[in-house]
């Protein structure tokens, strides 16, 4: 049996879904002026007043929308292999995006966030199983210098979006969760995958990119996140819908009136996504949180956070809808028991909630500041987390290869071991008891190291920690601390990685792209390479 | 006399209860109570503990905010004896308040705006994805001592800087100050673009505008003994 959690159960949902159609009608929807047009010629009332609308959706229209939005659909990794599957009860992780801080393993200070973090995150993320997916993660400030306000011209930023996926899929084989800061790029960003997967249309077969799209809440769907939804949708990339709704602070302070609110501004957002492209993929994501009635802030580690993320995505799974959500982060800053404790609680109860994609591992102070060390010990506590979701399992009398369904990790500890497992592997053990069999073979001698099915199931049985988990006796040496191990263990990580090889003709498309999407946003200082100089030469 | 008449409009105040705050600033224009007085001795008061509580972690911001709307519903009863006494409640200052150009964000900025003019200051909010020539002009118009930019994204904190740099273009500062706040901003970023101060939150950005009316006119002395 495999162990699940629920919070609101088919009335409650029922409830919640009924009122999100009322909200749709009255009050009805914010929407962007790319949106007003589409929405109109589905036969929607918009008014339109100081350039934007406000939309009443009938609920037929919605339904409607429901009924084209595919089940479930998959990310491939560059290898053209299925990694990611969005839909039924299926869990991944990647790593949160997108800081602007990092901190700084040695100083333990938030400092802006760079290309060589980025560089390095991927790195972790790539050699470790427990991440199916990578993340834009950090916004890379050294490759914005040269064009930033200082001259009043241009933001910061004015391609960072697309620099950060530039990084990442130099760096890595592995699906990728992203998103733009702009209209304009998304329209590269979309370039540059097509580029990767060799054209447009076979980044719509097998895309390897999910990108994050957001209403503003309360049930705002602005110019930037209607345009984003109706071009991904044309482009046939998957969207995730990121609805933050924050309780008491941007939507009613009850839990379930937060869940309500969420689920409006997702019909909406998927109403808007399929009226312009029938049949894209989309998720019902989201980062709900509750908002902090002290500090005005959105407490990411929170108990009742982790509980908003659970309900959203419990009520997309009752509409079939593949699910996401933003949990194993904390609002601590460092990384500390407070970081520990409430990631590894909500890694656990998203992984029990059955979310398809967990967005948040590896950020601290409530999104604000990413650190590689906890994206590492988050690994620890999503692969436990992993193990508890797996259930206890009786009754198979083979030992199951580690593919299982829903058992995404390969543990890279027993994939070194794996020529042990090959031989164990296959062989006949007795489950057909519990442990009468057991007791069978050994009698009372306690002889259980000894036996065959021992050695053949433990694996399986018991997840094995990586070094960071300290279980050791008590030795001659002083006790470390759960950094000290980390820190060896990130170093080990990025010893292992290897960087994927891109052939000459995709990193030059590449970076006649970028080139390209620096003289649209009129960006002095990437075209010359100088900053793609900083990626390659970090490893 | 009218002790306790101070006492209950503090505690109206303290309880976030408008109807009741009303009904004490009634009673008061019936007796025949300065307004100012009323304002200074018993509404404020209850402000001022609401901020204390909040700093200590006592009272929360939907406490505070029932606060504020208390003491705006009180104000607005002994506005007209004050203007007629020619007793204009004291302003503390003019801030300008909007949100970085791209930014629709405005729940920081509508607690501190809310915050600010509870406790005297007059707030000019222009609201959200405000431009730094909407900024300069309305500083200009009002003739604003405190420019205050908020920006929730990271790829709007920009915005704050080009607000900052319009009022220098504009020759404003140093006598207009430019504060700034969001959830991704920080002291160094504020430091780095010049801005006057930061605040983490409503209750440190109140304390910070006092500070910098304070400093405004000692700032001044400094530069001139600089130039001097």
């Amino acid at each position: 049996m495999r162990p699940r959690i629920q919070l609101l159960g088919p009335e409650l949902i029922g409830r919640i879904l009924r009122e999100a159609f009322e909200l749709l009608m009255n009050p009805g929807v914010r929407v962007g002026s790319a949106a007003v047009e589409l929405l109109r010629s589905a036969g929607v009332d918009v008014e339109v007043a100081n350039n934007h609308g406000v939309a009443r959706i009938p609920e037929r229209l919605v339904q409607q929308c429901l009924a084209s939005a595919p089940h479930d659909f998959y990310l491939y990794n560059r290898q053209g292999e299925k990694a990611v599957h969005y839909g039924g009860d299926d869990v991944h992780f990647d790593p949160g995006s997108c800081c602007v801080q990092m901190l700084d393993p040695e100083t333990l200070e938030a400092r802006p966030s760079e290309t060589r973090d980025l560089v390095r995150i991927v790195q972790v993320t790539e050699t470790l199983p427990q991440f199916a997916a990578q993340s834009t993660a950090v916004v890379c400030n050294d490759a914005l210098l040269s064009n930033d306000a200082c001259n009043g011209k241009h933001a910061p930023g004015a391609i960072g979006d697309l620099y950060r996926l530039f990084v990442v899929l130099q760096y890595s084989d592995k699906p990728v969760v992203t998103g733009s800061f702009s209209a304009a790029g998304l329209e590269g960003m979309i370039d540059l995958l097509a580029a990767d997967s060799g054209s447009p249309d076979n980044l719509r077969q097998q895309p390897r990119a999910v990108f994050d799209v957001c209403p503003s809440p309360p049930l705002n769907w602005s110019e930037f996140g209607s345009h984003n939804l109706i071009d991904l949708a044309r482009a046939g990339v998957p969207a995730e819908i990121v609805s933050m709704p924050l309780a008491g602070g941007t939507a009613p302070v009850t839990l379930a009136g937060s869940v309500t609110q969420h689920a409006a501004e997702v019909l909406a957002g998927i109403t808007l996504h399929q009226l312009a492209a029938p049949g894209a993929p989309i998720v019902w994501g989201g980062a709900p949180a509750i908002f902090d009635m002290r500090t005005g802030g959105a407490p990411m580690g929170a108990v009742e956070t982790a509980m908003l993320n659970m309900a959203c995505a419990e009520v997309g799974k009752h509409l079939g809808l593949p699910t996401h959500g933003y949990l194993v982060a904390t609002d601590s800053k460092l990384v500390d028991a407070q970081a520990g404790a409430e990631s590894a609680r909500s890694a656990t109860l998203g992984a029990l909630a059955g979310i398809n994609m967990i967005s948040g591992a590896g950020m601290l102070e409530s999104l604000a500041c990413f650190s590689v060390e906890k994206l590492v010990i988050d690994a620890e506590s999503i692969a436990s987390a992993y193990r508890l979701a797996r259930g206890i399992e009786v009754g198979s009398d083979e030992v199951r290869s580690d593919e299982v369904r829903g058992d995404r990790i390969r543990n890279d500890e027993a994939r070194d071991q794996k020529a042990g497992d090959e031989k164990a592997r296959g062989e006949k053990v007795p489950r057909e008891t519990l442990a009468t069999a057991t007791f069978a073979q050994i009698g009372l001698t306690g002889e259980f190291l000894k036996l065959k099915e021992t050695r053949a199931l433990f694996r399986q049985e018991q997840h094995l920690p990586s070094p960071v988990i300290d279980r050791s006796a008590r030795g001659s040496e002083r006790a470390t601390d759960v950094l000290t191990r980390v820190r060896t263990r990130v170093d080990e990580l990025v010893g292992k990685y290897r960087k994927p090889s891109l052939s000459e003709d995709v990193l030059r498309k590449f970076q006649a792209i970028v080139d390209r999407e620096a003289v649209r946003a009129g960006v002095e200082g990437i075209e010359s390479g100088k900053n793609v100089g900083v990626a390659q030469a970090t490893k | 006399m009218s002790d306790p008449l101070f006492g209950a409009m503090r505690q109206s105040i303290i309880d976030g209860a408008p109807d009741r705050a009303v009904e004490l600033a009634q009673q008061a224009l019936t007796n025949g109570i300065d307004p100012l007085e009323a304002v200074n001795q018993g509404f404020a008061a209850g402000i001022k503990f609401a901020g204390d509580q909040f700093g200590c972690g006592e009272m929360f911001l939907p406490d505070l905010l029932a606060s504020a709307e208390a003491m705006k519903a009180a104000i607005k009863i002994l506005e007209p004896e004050m203007l007629k006494r020619g007793s204009e409640c004291k302003v503390l200052g003019k801030i300008v308040l909007g949100t970085a150009r791209g930014d629709i964000h405005d729940i920081g900025k509508n607690l501190v705006a809310t915050i600010l003019s509870a406790s005297g200051f007059q707030i000019f909010d222009l609201g959200t994805s405000v431009t730094p020539e909407q900024f300069v002009a309305k500083a200009k118009e009002v003739d604003a001592d405190i420019v205050g930019v908020s920006a929730l994204l990271t790829t709007t904190m920009a915005g704050q800087k080009a607000v900052i740099d319009a009022l220098d273009r504009n020759g404003l500062r140093p006598r207009v100050k430019a504060i700034i706040g969001g959830a991704a901003v920080t002291s160094k970023w504020a430091a780095e673009i010049g801005a006057d101060g930061y605040s983490r939150n409503a209750i440190d950005a109140l304390e910070l505008a006092k500070n910098l009316m304070g400093k405004v006119d000692s700032k001044d002395m400094n530069k001139r003994t600089a130039l001097a």
